[in-house]
């Protein structure tokens, strides 16, 4: 092997190292929510395309949709603010308590205007008006049921509409804020509305219900902003950079270093708060967890929301590199041989499983698939890698062993 | 039965056996450092009732798994009836005549009382899958199994809930429907784990009746394990105890009850 | 009132065995089954038949076959598109270059490749649980699909990858003149390719279907289905009662295989008329999967409704828009509140009603038992 095919083999690799890397993105919201409460999160690809999503549209939108916003959100905060109120003043008999009593704990009711006005935005093709109810419903209902808090959704409510009446210039911050907002909203509202009732379920029953969310969120994000291809410029330059002859991706790179940002944020919360301690307590056993007093419900939400950070930040480095479309949702299937490979529960194992399914695709692809089978083989080989290595090691690389009792 | 030269079941039933049927001879199993099990060896007469006793921890559900295949030991051997049959697994034990029973019931949460006692004769059908799937071919085969479950089930007074799905059964329920399940099989052996943990007392003595009627009327060498020293002291014929992974004593169950060793490891030293 | 099972005594072990213990419902089977032998014939509409029917069949058959596998021996599989194809390339290529052998010999000929398959697929099942295993079916679905996207000698180097069911008739070409069947020319009737009724094909799929589902059952209520059944309950306790994993899941994956690949080669030759990978692609997976959720894990019936449910749904949605008015929904709206009504049904019946339609059914049966009278 001469020094040029050599340098090729380099780039090759470094190149599938990094979009392996990218891989792993997708992977670590999968392995958080897994690792908390045992379910495989297949919608973890449609958040990542509904993060994306409402992100690119959000810098998009034209200044009524800030402006409906902006006042819907007031007067949500005015009507919580209110219902506080008159809570504290202790009104009995007052109708305002009776009615706040009895409704305003009703997740139903959230849900059933929440889905009117999803259908109202399909029938009037998605106006500016009923999207800026969507953000503003989305976050409210966030707040009232995964939250459960008046003072929260006041703040945050407040917070939005100063965000979207005041701050018109910086349209790529406002619209990050709220994305945030909006994707954490999403993410913990799914776990309080939809899974936490199905706890006592089958594993294999939750996740399917998740697949039959990633329907409903995909349909929602798609019909609520629009189903076009949108570029999506964070301001990282897409040119190769020349290291001895050998080019690497610069974006491949900033990537990898925004993953190992990402994964040392999450070590650091999980080795030295409170609350990643109380994780880590709740992954080992549910039931043991509850019995010295973790609160089991408030983690799961911490997780879930950690997981839209993650399911936003992925969309986001995938989006300015593919373009905001579609097709960003299907990367959950690249994400699934990485932890299969990577084992579950392991955060570490997501990096190392996505570096290997990304470098062995491109390898193979190069130097195999191309030249002797007509090209195409990154749609199979990581699946057969996968099963490769779990006939090897059932539970993954860093899975915990599976050990039966009888 | 003739080598049970059954006195009456009064007094000590003290009987006669002359045929071995199990042999276990320094079987060692651990799990990375925790030795489970040490040199245990014992042996089981055709045709006994033969309990292993001790206290939490002894190692008494390692040695039942490693009869039933679940565990390979890592040095010993076990003969059933002449053969060796220390490295089967567990599907191999079963069709050579041994079935068992789980301290935490294993039954099958989605089928009927019927259907799990009848998944207890698999080992038994001659059919196949093409001759079930055509039906008629079959289902002689498939109605002489259900006469005989329906024999366990009358056997085991269950009648009244041979439809019910076993997962809506209370556990004194389920544990009977379990014992149906190995009785399906016709065993040679019937291995118990605990059968009578958690019961009442009226419960408990109706399975001692069962697991005595079992070994009188078909002359199954039945093996458990038991907490309750009464019982197994009334029904046994021979008792090991083990401790700590050690066999500590071993014998018939008059000798055991006095044994020095093991009213230490049940009260403490002293 | 009408639906009494009162007074129905089973005298022997095979009556109370039987597939339909009461003759309520062994009536009602017989008169339903009539119907859907005579009925949409004799309407001669193309569309009931060919639309809604023939895909509810295909796709019902289908969905039989993942749950065998998933609802009764409880091993996840996200590869049924990739079975499906197996079935229908295998098919097409059967017909295409041995003309000779009758329709319905192909059918079971090309279950019995896509079993090959299957078992090939299942293997991993022995060491891989649950999701893992999950997701290594995913790898036949995609491996599969690229092996007959790239080797064109699957679709006989059709340009653009279809596979277009050829005529063929019901004793196949041997019927034709100067040849061994001769004698059954005037019986035999074109049952693929452009020629051929919609009736033929609507009855031809009509009585694999019933017939396949009537072997399922069978072997669901026998020795078979209870193995798979305990092997899904509780692997260890199979094992220690004397069931054979391996064995056991590798047939579940083999039959469910081969029920999913004469889905397929139905879908070419009696549904569509011909097919191209992206029939089998992995959405296509995931609405079986999806199927049998709603329509009933562990229900053969259940495989049925699920299927009539999902086929129905797009054109109960596509009245309700045009209803609304012309234009009030595009094309694109509609699909996209079809993902949501797919998806929130799903959650719904995951989180109320984790038996599906099946449960439901047997709860209206219960109720029925005692109507008008509750007491």
């Amino acid at each position: 092997m001469d020094l040029v095919d050599f340098l090729f083999f380099v780039e090759v690799l470094v190149g599938g190292l990094l979009s392996g890397i990218m891989y792993s993105l997708v992977a670590l919201g999968l392995v958080l929510i897994f690792k908390a409460s045992s379910i495989f999160n297949f919608a973890q690809g449609a958040l990542v395309l509904f993060g994306a999503l409402t992100f690119v549209l959000l810098t998009e939108v034209a200044g009524d949709f800030w402006m409906w916003t902006g006042w819907l959100a007031i007067v949500l905060a005015g009507a919580a603010a209110l219902i506080m109120a008159l809570q504290k003043l202790n009104v009995d008999g007052s109708a305002v308590k009776q009615f706040s009593d009895k409704y305003l704990p009703r997740m139903p009711i959230f849900i059933a205007a929440f889905v009117v006005i999803v259908l109202a935005l399909f029938i009037d093709g998605g106006q500016n008006m009923w999207r800026a109810v969507f953000v503003t419903m989305l976050l409210f209902l966030m707040l009232t049921t995964a939250v459960q808090s008046p003072k929260w959704a006041i703040g945050v409510l407040l917070g939005l509409a100063v965000i979207a009446l005041i701050t018109d210039g910086a349209v790529t911050y406002r619209a990050f804020a709220v994305t945030l907002a909006v994707v954490i909203g999403l993410a913990m509202a799914i776990e309080r509305i939809v899974l936490r009732p199905m706890v006592n379920q089958e594993p294999i029953i939750l996740f399917m219900a998740t697949i039959g969310l990633n329907y409903v969120i995909e349909g929602v994000a798609q019909g609520v902003w629009d189903a076009d291809v949108h570029a999506l410029d964070i301001g990282i330059p897409d040119i190769p950079f020349d290291f001895y002859g050998v080019y690497f991706s610069q974006f491949d790179l900033f990537a990898g270093l925004i993953a190992a940002a990402l994964v040392t944020a999450l070590a650091i919360f999980f080795q030295k708060t409170r609350v990643g301690r109380a994780l880590r307590a709740v992954a080992d056993d549910h039931q043991a967890a509850l019995s010295v007093g973790i609160p089991l419900k408030n983690i799961w939400a911490v997780v879930w929301a950690a997981a839209g950070i993650v399911a936003l930040v992925a969309g986001l480095m995938w989006g300015s590199k593919l373009g905001v479309q579609f097709s960003i949702s299907l990367l959950a299937f690249k994400a699934l041989p990485v932890i299969i490979i990577g084992g579950f529960t392991s955060i570490p194992g997501a990096i190392i499983g996505g570096l290997i399914v990304g470098a062995t695709e491109k390898l193979f692809e190069v130097f195999v698939g191309i030249p002797f089978l007509g090209g195409g083989t990154e749609n199979w080989t990581p699946y057969m890698l996968g099963m490769f290595f779990l006939m090897f090691r059932p539970q993954g690389l860093f899975g915990e062993k599976i050990i039966e009792r009888v | 039965m003739d080598a049970a030269e059954a006195q009456s079941h009064e007094t000590e039933r003290v009987r006669q056996f002359k045929d071995l049927i199990l042999e276990v001879d320094g079987v060692f199993v651990s799990f990375g450092g925790v030795k489970a099990l040490q040199n245990v060896g014992f042996s089981v007469y055709k045709g006994e009732i033969f309990s292993i006793i001790g206290p939490n921890g002894a190692g008494k559900t390692s040695m039942l798994n490693v009869i039933s295949g679940f565990y390979k030991p890592s040095a010993g051997s076990i003969v059933f009836d002449g053969r060796d049959r220390t490295s089967a697994s567990p599907e191999q034990v079963a069709r050579m005549g041994f079935a068992r029973t789980f301290q935490n019931i294993a039954l099958f949460k989605g089928m009927s009382t019927l259907d799990n006692i009848m998944t207890g004769r698999i080992v038994k059908v001659k059919s196949n899958f093409l001759k079930e799937a055509l039906y008629y071919p079959a289902r002689n085969d498939e109605v002489a199994q259900r006469e005989f479950v329906e024999g366990i089930i009358d056997f085991l007074e269950i009648q009244s809930i041979r439809k019910t799905p076993v997962g809506k059964l209370p556990y004194g329920l389920q544990k009977r429907v379990e014992l149906g399940r190995a009785l399906a099989m016709e065993p040679e052996i019937l291995l118990l784990d605990e059968p009578m943990a958690g019961m009442n007392l009226e419960e408990k003595e109706d399975m001692a009746r069962f697991v005595l009627d079992v070994n009188d009327e078909f002359g199954t060498t039945v093996v458990l394990i038991e907490h309750d020293m009464g019982v197994v002291m009334d029904i046994s014929d021979h008792v090991v105890v083990l401790d700590h992974g050690e066999r500590i004593a071993y014998g018939v169950p008059d000798e055991v009850r006095t044994n020095k060793d093991v009213i230490r490891a049940y009260l403490g030293e002293h | 009132m009408f639906y009494r099972e009162v007074g129905q005594y089973k005298s022997s072990y095979p009556a109370d065995q039987a597939i339909f213990p009461l003759s309520n419902d062994r009536i009602g089977v017989m008169i339903i089954l009539l119907i859907a032998f005579i009925w949409p014939p004799l309407s001669g509409s193309q569309y009931l038949m060919g639309p809604i029917l023939t895909q509810l069949l295909v796709f019902g058959l289908a969905a039989l076959g993942l749950n065998l596998l998933t609802g009764y021996a409880g091993q996840v599989s996200l590869g049924t598109g990739g079975f499906m194809a197996v079935g229908a390339f295998g098919c097409y290529n059967l017909v295409l270059r041995l003309p000779e052998i009758p329709i319905v010999i192909d059918f079971i000929l090309a279950g019995l490749m896509a079993a090959a398959v299957g078992v090939l697929f299942g293997i991993p099942s022995l060491r891989i649980k649950g999701f893992y295993l999950a997701v290594a079916t995913l790898a036949s679905q995609f491996f599969l699909l690229w092996i007959f996207d790239h080797v064109g000698w699957f679709t006989n180097y059709d340009p653009a990858g279809v596979a277009s069911a050829p005529t063929q008739t019901f004793f196949g070409a041997l019927t034709g003149e100067g040849r061994a069947l001769e004698f059954l020319a005037p019986i035999d009737v074109i049952v693929s390719g452009p020629n051929a009724t919609p009736e033929t094909k609507y009855v031809l799929t009509l009585a694999v279907v019933v017939v396949l589902a009537l072997l399922a059952k069978n072997l669901v209520r026998g020795m078979t289905g209870r193995a798979w059944m305990a092997i899904r309950d509780f692997d260890i306790a199979a094992e220690i009662i004397g069931i054979r994993p391996l064995r056991t899941k590798l047939l579940a994956f083999a039959i469910s295989s081969f029920y999913c690949g004469v889905a397929g080669a139905l879908y070419v030759f009696t549904y569509v008329g011909n097919a191209d990978t992206e029939a089998f692609d992995l959405i296509r997976s995931f609405t079986i999967l999806f199927m049998i959720i709603i329509g009933g894990l562990g229900s053969v019936m259940g495989s049925f409704l699920g299927a009539a449910f999902i086929v129905l749904l797009p054109p109960f949605l596509n009245i309700v828009a045009s209803n609304l008015g012309e234009g009030t929904l595009s094309g694109a709206a509609l699909a996209n509140l079809e993902l949501i009504v797919y998806g929130g049904t799903i959650v719904f019946f995951l989180a109320v009603e984790p038996l599906g339609f099946a449960r439901m059914w047997q709860i209206v049966k219960e109720k029925l038992r005692q109507w008008p009278f509750p007491y």
